[in-house]
């Protein structure tokens, strides 16, 4: 393999697919990026046996071929060359790899290309196409619910699947972590119905949400119930789906919630970060109290003292008092995008919906503490 | 009320009367056990201290050793744990080599301690203590100090009945005899337990404190070790009366924050509280099979049993913890642990053996294991918890029956109601016990 390439256009290839790549690998192999030249093009692919990655760059090739290299070393490498550097990649001299840039030189040590494995998605009934902007939305307002907890590895992803049907019919997004629950939806693209629920990884989630970053794009999906495949430009990332099932979650979703909260946003999001800084990492509770248009935050830390804020709410149902864990209140406001926030509530031991108000795109459901 | 012809106040240890009597013995029962102090109602700081803890374990459990120099220890290090009051006799002390002791006292049955059963009745006499009063602060497993305060109403007695009567309770429900010391703080009460053991009950009063203490050697005060003692007999000061001698200006210059604590202690002054138990850091239950598993529907069931153990427990003690931790024995005795951090605190039988059941599921892998058990730590008080887990829509149903069952239990006793895992008809009650 000879192949020269454009310093810009090598970097943004990598920058898509080295992230993939596992920092500590057993396998020697999954620790490298594998480089193909052909048709002026240079293909990358990473993997780490359940998320690949691959992308094209134009390249000049002189002689096609391809090999595998360490990828976090050839993404250092090209990322400290100099801007506008023409970088020649040169596989004729033995066990390594020539990459020469001006008078720089290196020599990669290779392993074999055909050792390289390859995430067979066999075949992926489903398709559809949807603007990335639509896609990364979903992705941007459940992303920060998926739970941690690896015993419970079916919440370790964000949930997609169609509900409704025909000119109804939704694509929704779900994810939680037991203690708050996110669900956002968009009108099902067309190919979309009668698709399988699937589970996206945490880590694949967040590589396709990086490959949505420029608005115009559009998304070419392709699934079946063990795999996804997501196209954007040039850039295919496939990855496994998770193996389980994502529980019934309409039903913790409250339906008779009867208390209206209505506040502004921001207001609120400053003055919970406010009481919170006394609270301790654990994330202690801040207590909301709600009467007359009224909210009263407080924060008590045992070990440190106390906190109190008010805030003008509109509020006139029953006093309520409340505990959240002031860390996801936050969270969520993060999600919302108008001005103005509902929460409707039913009492201190019962989840709590939070909504943007007059918005019912994305919904979220909240867990109070006892306080 | 209580006091005898010269106006001070005397209890009977045997019949708990006030015994009024010159003669020395109770007039009611004729007993000579009596305790006599100006100020025996008056005080209520006690240390609590068992007599020759591990050795009276095993007299009491081998009736033919009462009479007999019994030594434990052995073990590992090969020196004495504890030498019963009869081995003491020629000499025998705790701490010294086993070798010299049995040169000491050839004749002595040497025990090999089985701490597992120390435990056990250490903790069976921490309850009677706790049924007292809940300022119970244990200082080790055969001692703790008890802060009687206020609890005059409730037991409808005297700090100092209420003691002799702990001590009557422990010898003939648990058959060991403790030691009692009464005085007015921690550091003297724990001084007045050692005066008459085994058996004792002494009373230092805030009278005699410092003339009491005046005679001590300085290594009586706590923190008084060989180093110290050499440095303060240096400075001439062998006794706790050289001490008072001196103000605590001196002390403190030329002792540091050490003299401060010599010029209070030496005048019998200590205002650290008794303060209960220190927070436990975890709390589990472990069972022994007997005869190897490895089928998960073996040890299924006996997880959940022994995950309803500790939630009973950690719900009794008000705490609740964000770690469960499982633990597993092998045939060959290796021990394997797994633990999972919960996002929030529990106390919850229901969440801590689902927790168990996930983490014990790749253990599963055709081993066979002698032992199992479970555990939560990092514990804290309960509340912060939720009520309602989004990622499991059946908890909120699963929470509310286990607050049934408790409650169910509560009034019917711990056995009134098994979940079907834990019971099986061919036997009555769990199918191992923990």
């Amino acid at each position: 393999m000879k192949v020269t390439i454009e310093r810009a256009n090598l970097l943004r290839a990598l920058n898509h697919v080295h992230r993939v790549v596992e920092r500590r690998n057993t396998i020697p192999i999954l620790a490298n990026v594998l480089l193909r030249a052909e048709n002026d093009r240079l293909s990358l692919k990473a993997t780490d046996l359940d998320l690949e990655i691959v992308d094209r760059a134009p390249a000049q090739v002189d002689q096609p071929g391809s090999t595998t290299v360490p990828a976090h070393m050839l993404y250092d490498i090209v990322r400290k060359l100099p801007d506008g550097a023409e970088i020649q990649l040169d596989t004729s001299e033995g066990t390594t790899m020539a990459l020469r840039a001006g008078r720089t030189r290196f020599a990669l040590q290779m392993l074999p290309d055909s050792d390289f494995p390859d995430l067979n998605a066999g075949d992926l009934p489903v398709a559809f196409e949807m603007p990335a902007e639509a896609l990364k939305r979903l992705i941007d307002r459940t992303q920060f619910a998926i739970s941690t907890e690896e015993t419970r590895y079916y919440l370790n992803g964000i949930y997609f699947h169609v509900v409704g049907a025909g000119g109804e019919a939704r694509l929704r997004a779900v994810a939680t972590d037991g203690h708050r629950l996110a669900k956002a939806e968009a009108p099902a693209p067309v190919g979309a119905e009668g698709m399988p629920g699937v589970i996206v990884p945490r880590k694949t989630v967040g590589e396709i949400q990086k490959l949505l970053e420029d608005p115009g794009a559009i998304a070419k999906v392709s699934l079946s119930d063990a795999k996804i495949r997501l196209a954007v430009g040039d850039i295919v990332l496939t990855s496994k789906l998770i193996d389980g099932t994502f529980p019934d979650y309409e039903r913790v979703i409250p339906r008779g919630n009867n208390k209206v909260l209505t506040l502004e946003k921001a207001d609120f999001e400053r003055a919970v970060d406010r009481v919170s800084t006394i609270s301790s990492d654990r994330g202690r509770a801040v207590k909301l109290t709600l009467a007359d248009d009224r909210m009263v935050l407080a924060v008590n830390n045992p070990d440190s003292g106390s906190a109190s804020d008010e805030l003008p709410v509109d509020y006139d149902s029953e006093p309520l008092e409340i505990g959240f864990n002031s860390r996801y209140l936050l969270d969520i406001a993060a999600q919302l995008t108008t001005d103005e926030a509902e929460f409707r509530l039913a009492d201190p031991g019962s989840p709590t919906l939070i909504q943007d108000k007059g918005e019912s795109d994305a919904l979220y459901v909240l867990m109070p503490m006892r306080v | 009320m209580n006091r005898d012809s010269t106006g001070v106040p005397t209890l009977c240890r045997s019949c708990f009367a006030a015994a009024a009597s010159a003669s020395g013995r109770c007039p009611d029962c004729g007993s000579p056990r009596l305790a006599r102090h100006p100020e025996l109602l008056d005080l209520a700081i006690a240390h609590v201290d068992c007599d020759a803890f591990y050795a009276a374990i095993e007299k009491r459990d081998d009736p033919s050793l009462v009479d007999r120099p019994v030594i434990v220890g052995g073990g590992r290090r090969g020196v004495v744990s504890t030498a019963c009051y009869v081995a003491r006799t020629y000499g025998v002390r705790s701490a010294m080599p086993m070798f010299k002791a049995l040169e000491l006292c050839p004749d002595a049955t040497v025990i090999r301690p089985d701490m597992a059963k120390y435990v056990r009745v250490a903790r069976l006499v921490r309850t009677l203590m706790e049924t007292l009063t809940p300022a119970v602060e244990p200082l080790s497993i055969d001692e703790a100090f008890l802060d009687l305060r206020g609890t005059e109403t409730l037991h409808k007695a005297s700090p100092a009945e209420t003691l002799m009567r702990l001590q009557r309770r422990i010898e003939s429900e648990i058959g060991i005899t403790v030691s009692v010391g009464l005085s007015h703080n921690k550091f003297l009460a724990k001084i007045a337990s050692d005066l008459d053991k085994p058996r004792g009950f002494s009373v230092l009063g805030r009278a005699e404190t410092r003339s009491f203490l005046a005679a001590c050697p300085v290594s009586i005060i706590w923190g008084v070790g060989a180093a110290m003692q050499r440095r303060l007999a240096a400075d001439g000061i062998r006794t706790v009366g050289h001490l008072q001698a001196l103000d605590a200006a001196t002390l403190a210059r030329r002792y540091g924050t050490m003299g401060l604590r010599l010029a209070r202690l030496s005048q019998g002054e200590d205002a650290r509280p008794v303060t209960p138990e220190s927070q436990a850091r975890s709390i589990s239950s472990e069972t022994t099979f007997e005869t190897d598993l490895g089928r998960r529907e073996d040890l299924v069931p006996i997880l959940r049993h022994l995950a309803e153990k500790v939630a009973a427990r950690m719900k009794a003690k008000q705490l609740a913890g964000y770690t469960v931790v499982l633990k597993l024995k092998t045939t060959d005795f290796r021990q394997r642990t797994r633990q999972q951090r919960l996002p929030a605190a529990t106390n919850l039988a229901d969440v801590i053996y689902r927790a168990g059941v996930l983490l014990l599921g790749p253990e599963l892998d055709g081993t066979r294991f002698r032992l199992i058990g479970i555990g939560v730590t990092e514990l804290g008080p309960p509340g912060g918890e939720f009520a309602l887990d989004l990622g499991d829509p059946q908890s909120a149903k699963r929470m509310r029956a286990e607050q049934a069952m408790d409650d169910l239990r509560s009034r019917f006793g711990e056995d009134a109601l098994k979940l079907g895992i834990t019971f099986r008809p061919d036997r009555t009650g769990p199918r191992r016990q923990a």
